[in-house]
């Protein structure tokens, strides 16, 4: 597929207001801990259930992890948002690294240009309400999911 | 670097992971359970992930290729006391971890490794009833092995 700038967004909906906003670095491995850690306490905070919170939590360890290998580091944004009905958690993970060439294939299921199983951008995707990716080569790459309490 | 540590019960390596791993952390876990098994010849390795939050697909890859591994060194992995909303989201998540056994329970996983190693045993006497409670169990390693074996003889795994 051609180089260029790709963008994969959410269904769509009413932007959310902001309650908090946070900014922490992804520049080791103790950092993607950290971020489960943060996201954790953050989802506790707007009480989400434990099944949510386990899977905004792993969603955020897979883009941590990304962040840090793939894009050679960077660093998530993550608010407490709420969309007038229900609170949720965002989180924004931005690098800028090598960017991902063809997002089609990134987005693949059990695809890796490294040496992992493939799953967690595809996989992530899943466990989150929204998943908005945009990556450009040479530019970086951010990630943004949301999930909302039930 | 800490290591998460690695306890010998008779023919079995027992694992309890306590902590939010880092990757380096759970690399490591993983040579060093090869290397144990092949030093101590144990037979089984019980990996108790009960203190775990979430398992990703790090951890989770781990977890394969330990399955895999021990079983090429001729041992037997189960791992015990996975959470439902972890066990829920790997399944969202798409990690179906092939070839890793798994046991709600640790008296459920360590069983499971004995009703694998009943199969193997050449003599019914060598039999140690392994679904006894866990105040039994427990008696496994020290109780019922007073020369600091386990129950579990090595020489019923030669045939
Ligand atoms: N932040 C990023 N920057 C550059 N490439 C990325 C980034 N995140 C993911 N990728 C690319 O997408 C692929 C799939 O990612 P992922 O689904 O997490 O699987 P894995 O991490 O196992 O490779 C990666 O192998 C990599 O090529
Ligand atoms: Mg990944």
């Amino acid at each position: 597929m051609s180089a260029g700038r790709w963008t994969v967004a959410p269904a769509g909906g009413v932007e959310p207001t902001v309650e908090r906003t946070e900014r922490h670095p992804i520049v080791t491995e103790a950092d993607v801990v950290r971020v489960r850690q943060i996201v954790r306490n953050l989802a506790v905070t707007a009480k989400m259930s434990l099944v949510d919170q386990t899977k905004m939590v792993t969603a955020a360890s897979e883009l941590a992890r990304n962040t840090l290998v793939y894009g050679g580091g960077g660093s998530m944004t993550v608010d407490i948002v709420d969309n007038g009905r229900r609170r949720g958690i965002r989180a924004v993970f931005v690098d800028s690294g090598p960017g991902i060439p063809d997002m089609d294939l990134a987005l693949t299921d059990g695809w890796t240009s490294g040496s992992g199983l493939g799953l967690g951008l595809s996989g992530s995707r899943r466990l989150v309400d929204d998943f908005a990716i945009e990556s450009s080569p040479g530019a970086g790459t951010t990630v943004r999911i949301v999930k909302w309490s039930r | 670097m800490d290591r998460i540590p690695i306890l010998k019960m008779g023919n079995l390596l027992l694992v309890s992971i306590q902590v939010d791993l880092q990757d380096q952390l759970a690399l490591a876990l993983q040579d060093d359970l090869s290397e144990r098994i092949v030093a101590t010849g144990a037979r089984g390795v019980l990996i108790d992930i009960s203190a775990l939050e979430i398992v990703d697909s790090f951890i989770g890859r781990m977890l394969s290729t330990i399955a895999a591994l021990s079983r090429l060194l001729d041992a037997e992995t189960v791992v015990v006391g996975m959470r439902p909303a972890v066990a829920i989201t790997l399944v969202e998540l798409g990690l179906y971890m092939p070839g890793v056994r798994t046991a709600l329970t640790l008296e459920h996983g360590l069983a499971l490794l004995g009703a694998e190693v009943r199969v193997r045993l050449p003599e019914d006497e060598a039999l140690v009833d392994l679904d006894a409670d866990s105040a039994e169990v427990t008696d496994l390693g020290a109780g019922a092995a007073p020369n600091g074996r386990s129950a579990l003889t090595e020489g019923a795994w030669s045939g």
